[in-house]
């Protein structure tokens, strides 16, 4: 039962990951694109750990928990550079 | 307490329980070498970051502030089901508007956690903040009455959080 | 594993994904800047921590060995999501991006 609704939930979270892509692509303006990169790399998280659910195995659990915490600082250090045009100041 | 907060000693404590407890849940397992390891790191990293923490954070009542966690808990999943449903349904067209919010609140530390906890419940994003500190800008999503809605953010957060806050 | 688990985890694992779909199509389909980054914030945001919290409780009862690791990600997800995009709507008040016509009040100047 498990198996099936974590490949059905895939399927949810690959399908958004595309819409996701779809608005990076479209814009129209920095903020949105930056926008769609952060909602990626959140959907990189869950994709990371529905996968380790799949395989059974606490491996990639550890580089989820990088990516949510890289993924901030880059968020953080795009807006600021859109902000204020540079990143450290 | 003096020899606490001297050169080498713990600037801030509840700071230090809360790395000790961050690095046993990253370390596999808990064993001597992850506590020993944890110890240090706890008693180092707010020595080396104090500059970093210039205040003290005043919480006066944790006890209140973990039923207030509870609480916004139970409000996100509210906001993202009546976001989600907006989302998804094409005939409703969303009512956006930029609402400038009166804050009571002074200490630096509670207008964070408001404007954190604006950004993740009901239609809400807090976008800036005045000069002063007494205005927060916040974006809604589907607005119905303005009054109602800083009444509604007065009442369910701002009041809570002055009571938990010095 | 007891199939009162099993449901739950089901559940969560099913929402999470919904909610993230969710935040997905409000992403693509919502009309300017401001009202498409209330979609990421909280919806996308939810559904991956439903996610996540369903891994721990797949790992914890299935292997018998209690993992907390996930409770990390989702603190994570949940204090950052508010800070990015408050970051964000700094950045596009900055930019000025455009905005719907019908939008009421306006960003002020500083």
């Amino acid at each position: 039962m498990i198996t099936i609704a974590l490949e059905i939930t895939l399927a949810m979270v690959t399908l958004a990951v595309i819409l996701n892509v779809i608005r990076l692509f479209k814009g129209p303006d920095a903020p949105d694109r930056i926008l769609a990169l952060d909602s990626l790399y959140i959907n990189a998280i869950a994709l990371i750990v529905l996968f380790s659910m799949l395989i059974h195995s606490r491996l990639y659990i550890q580089s989820a928990l990088l990516i949510a915490v890289m993924g901030f600082v880059g968020t953080i250090a795009l807006a600021k550079h859109l902000k204020r045009g540079s990143v450290i100041e | 307490m003096k020899a606490l907060n001297g050169r080498f000693g713990l600037p801030h404590p509840m700071l230090s329980v809360t790395l000790f407890l961050i690095w046993q849940a990253l370390s596999n397992g808990i064993s001597g070498g992850s506590i020993v390891l944890g110890l240090i790191l706890a008693w180092l990293l707010p020595l080396f970051t104090r500059n970093f923490w210039p205040n003290n954070p005043a919480i006066r009542r944790p006890f209140r502030f973990l039923t207030y966690i509870v609480r916004v808990l139970w409000d996100i999943v509210v906001a993202s089901i009546s976001v989600a449903l907006l989302v998804l349904n094409p005939t409703r067209k969303p009512r956006p508007a930029f609402v400038a919010f009166p804050l009571e609140l002074e200490h630096p530390l509670a207008i964070s956690t408001l404007a954190g906890t604006i950004s993740l419940t009901p239609g809400t994003v807090s976008a800036d903040i005045s000069d002063d500190n007494t205005l927060l800008l916040i974006h809604v999503l589907d607005m119905e009455d303005e009054a109602d809605l800083v009444e509604t953010i007065k009442k369910h957060y701002e009041r809570p959080l002055r009571e938990i806050f010095k | 594993m007891h199939i009162a688990l099993e449901i739950l985890i089901v559940v969560l694992l099913i929402t999470g994904g919904l909610f993230a779909l969710a935040g997905a199509i409000g992403l693509l389909s919502l009309p300017d800047f401001y009202t498409r980054l209330h979609a990421p914030t909280k919806a996308t945001t939810l559904g991956v921590g439903g996610i996540v919290f369903s891994s721990m409780i797949f790992f914890s009862f299935g292997d018998k060995s209690l993992e907390v690791e996930e409770i990390l990600i989702m603190m994570f997800l949940f204090l950052t999501a508010p800070i990015s995009a408050n970051m964000l709507a700094k950045a596009a008040m900055h930019l000025k991006v455009g905005r719907m016509e019908d939008t009421k009040g306006h960003p002020w100047e500083q």
